[in-house]
């Protein structure tokens, strides 16, 4: 077996990086697949916690990469969904206590033997980002529909380019529906034509978010709601399948297969192709 | 394989790179591997060249010009024991290194080189990239907010202008920026600045833009709207 690194990223840091790799990892888990989580927020661990897993720690991430225990030892199997396990970051260390390589490595392992690989990623653009994005194949970048958070996630994508990364996908957390309505809020479609980068989802602001990650059970499993939905259906995608854009959240998705198409050519008209006049 | 030709030293001033003997085209090729080697260290710098007693023509010069220019770099002086580089180097108007002097050159003001090439840059430009060329720069894409564009001649920009944009950069008022959508944080012509009134920057689209150009016009930055005719 053969899965996929998708390291999850923002600029900004609290934007839900870290809800956003424990509902994927759970959903995909769900669906039935191998998923480990690597959380690379070294000395600010808390992947373990929103997973509910934190009493569970022995060993973690720089005693793995040190040497002071095989990778085996240090995962935590999830107890409900046995497909699903968590490497967790050390909460003594600093960031640069591991190297791009020794991730790499531990990631490349962890790949050998698992469909998907999540790298959680701490804030900021530094040691620890280059580290996390480093070793990819996939990344998720992670912004609210907030300017300041654009712009930083703006920067973030520049940086994957700049590193010679297939550009990332894009995911929008929080969003607001009723604030969007009003014209509060950027929408989808503002924050996608300035990104100019693929989307994977949007998801809603649903304090069940919280109160969830305070339990330690991720709520992607949650039928009922909204922000569950966002979150399988995200994880389909990933999959590979193409699942319809949620209209609730999602409006006008129809403009942005022409977005992208545009954006990948460097521009961002909108407007439809004009024939020119051919000469006979 | 024989000893390199190109020397490359940090100095107080800036980088200075001293060429020696051999084809031209070759000292030039391997100026071009040096500076894509480390690009960090050159970008925006101000390189002080030596040439030693090489007869160099003015197009020769100006070939070493533009590939510096392409890696941001600029020609702050030449030094040269020869009558007929020196000559070359008064054309291109580049100033001339008097001998030893090259830790203590004065600030640098160096005029427009006669850069007729331009740069395409085919993508959106981000926050935190920079771009810069001695020529003029077409960027088909966007200029996002807290990317920078520094040309010595003409920006145009198939594009959302809403970052930096600086056309002129070595003192050229006559250079013009023109975009489908202008609305720089900030724009510089020659040695003038304006900075955009709106505070448009990071909003969605507005489609009510209409492609504009911005020029001086006595003494200041203006901006005026195309019309097709
Ligand atoms: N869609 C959402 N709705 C409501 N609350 C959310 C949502 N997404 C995240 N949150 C809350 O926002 C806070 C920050 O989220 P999270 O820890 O996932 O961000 P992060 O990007 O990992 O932060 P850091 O940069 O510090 O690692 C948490 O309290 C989380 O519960
Ligand atoms: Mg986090």
């Amino acid at each position: 077996m053969s899965g996929k690194i998708i390291t999850v990223t923002s600029g900004k840091g609290g934007v839900g990086k870290t809800t956003v790799t424990a509902n994927l990892a759970v959903a995909l888990a769900s669906m039935g697949h191998s998923v480990a989580a690597i959380d690379t927020d070294i000395g600010l661990r808390n992947l373990d916690i929103v997973m509910g897993l934190e009493s569970r720690i022995v060993y973690d991430l720089v005693d793995v990469a040190e040497g002071r225990c095989h990778l085996s030892q240090a995962l935590i199997k999830d107890r409900q969904l046995p497909s699903l396990c968590l490497l967790p970051a050390s909460q003594t260390s600093n960031k640069t206590a591991i190297s791009p390589h020794e991730l790499g490595l531990i990631a490349a392992e962890l790949r050998a033997s698992n469909d998907f690989v999540f790298i959680d990623s701490p804030a900021g653009i530094e040691q620890g980002f280059q580290n996390a994005i480093s070793t990819a194949d996939q990344i998720i970048i992670v912004t609210t529909p907030e300017v300041t958070a654009v712009r930083s996630a703006d920067r973030v994508i520049g940086l994957i380019e700049t590193s010679g990364k297939k550009p990332g996908q894009l995911i929008i957390n929080r969003i607001r529906p009723a604030m969007v309505r009003q014209g509060d809020m950027l929408n989808t479609y503002d924050v996608i034509e300035f990104l100019a980068i693929d989307l994977l989802g949007v998801i809603p602001d649903d304090e069940a978010i919280i109160i969830a990650a305070n339990k330690g059970k991720p709520m992607s499993g949650d039928p009922t709601s909204l922000a569950g939905h966002a979150f399988r259906n995200i994880a389909q995608r990933l999959t590979g399948e193409t699942v319809p854009f949620l209209p609730i959240l999602e409006e006008r998705a129809g403009l942005w297969s022409r977005v992208r198409a545009a954006a990948r050519r460097g521009l961002n008209s909108l407007s439809h192709p004009r024939k020119m006049g051919s000469r006979s | 394989m024989a000893e390199s030709q190109v020397m490359i030293k940090g100095t107080r001033k800036g980088p200075s790179i001293t060429l020696g003997e051999g084809e031209w085209k070759s000292l030039l090729a391997e100026v071009q591997d040096r500076l894509s080697q480390a690009p960090a260290f050159f970008r925006n710098s101000n390189v002080h060249v030596n040439v030693g007693n090489r007869n160099l023509s003015t197009d020769e010069l100006r070939w070493l010009v533009n590939i510096l220019g392409q890696h941001s770099v600029r020609l702050a002086s030449l030094r040269t024991d020869s009558e007929v580089s020196s000559s070359a180097a008064e054309t291109l108007q580049i100033r001339l290194a008097l001998p030893e002097s090259i830790s203590d050159v004065p600030g640098v003001r160096v005029p427009t080189p006669d850069v007729s090439e331009g740069l395409l840059v085919r993508r959106t430009l981000r926050s935190g990239q920079l771009v810069q060329h001695p020529g003029h720069i077409v960027v088909v894409g966007d200029i996002n907010p807290g990317a920078e564009v520094i040309a010595g001649g003409d920006v145009i920009v198939w594009g959302r202008v809403r970052g930096t944009v600086q056309a002129g950069a070595l003192g050229d008022s006559g250079s013009i920026v023109c975009a489908l959508d202008l609305a720089p944080a900030q724009l510089r012509i020659g040695k003038l600045i304006a900075i955009s009134p709106e505070e448009r920057v990071g909003r969605g689209a507005d489609t009510s833009r209409k492609p504009e150009v911005a020029f001086v016009q006595d003494g200041q930055i203006v901006a005026e709207p195309w019309h097709p005719r």
